[in-house]
């Protein structure tokens, strides 16, 4: 299984995370924002960014109430709050967002 | 409301050779969902999962060791190292991360996670919990 980015295949599990983080590009987080029926604007780029610098600093994609936490530690409560964070995200802030941002299945997600 | 059990995850081994240590960081992570009291241990081999600049590139595996630094936003926040594993190993405080986390009933100030204590008080610490899982 794979994303199609402008011809390029980038190969998924079947849930559709991608199986080399190394090939995430802005490009594919369309493609694959596109597959989950997202529309990405500058709100949902504000959590995609946060969760690959987590990533980067932690290693590890962080549970959802972790992931929202977090969020409105850095960003403030009117973004990180349940509420909002599932407007943008319909099936899961942490599950879509991580996908979307190219990083493994949030650990203790099932 | 269901009762808040003591939990303790004991690391015995070196982060790398097996895959114990890993896993246990995992577990630890997925339990710390189910609002228990958590903790960990280091002993013996166990002490090198805490040290400072690990480099894995050549044995081509993940290097975790930044996620230990991930702790506290799991409020996993009491590390027990023990004192004689240190100095059997010619290790000090300071060859480990400097981890911490935010004490929310103190303004969210900066404490650190690790609590360095002697082979007696790791004694004491287990004989505390409710749950000890050794890996």
């Amino acid at each position: 299984m794979a994303y199609d980015v402008n011809g390029t295949a980038v190969e998924h599990d079947e849930e559709g995370y991608i199986t080399n983080l190394g090939e995430w590009s802005k490009e594919l987080a369309d493609v694959i924002a596109k597959a989950e029926e997202i529309e990405m604007d500058e709100e949902h780029w504000a959590v995609v960014n946060f969760l690959r610098d987590y990533y980067e600093e932690y290693q590890i994609a962080p549970a959802v109430r972790v992931l929202i936490k977090s969020i409105k530690k850095s960003m403030g409560p009117e973004v990180g709050n349940n509420k909002y964070m599932y407007e943008l995200f319909p099936y899961g802030p942490a599950k879509q967002a991580c996908k979307i941002a190219g990083l493994p299945k949030p650990t203790g997600c099932v | 409301m269901s009762e808040v059990k003591k939990f303790l995850y004991v690391n015995r081994k070196a982060p790398y050779g097996t895959i114990y240590a890993q896993e246990s960081l995992e577990v630890v992570l997925i339990g710390a969902a189910f609002d228990q009291d958590v903790s960990m241990a280091f002993l013996d081999d166990g002490v090198f999962q805490l040290t400072k600049g690990q480099d894995t590139k050549e044995a081509g595996l993940k290097n975790f060791s930044p996620t230990f630094r991930a702790l506290g936003d799991y409020e996993v926040t009491k590390l027990y190292v023990e004192q004689e594993s240190l100095d059997e190993r010619g290790l000090t405080l300071d060859d480990l991360q400097d981890i911490q986390y935010e004490d929310e009933d103190d303004d969210y100030a900066e404490k650190p996670s690790i609590i360095v204590v002697s082979r007696a008080g790791m004694a004491d610490v287990m004989a505390d919990q409710d749950v000890v899982l050794s890996f």
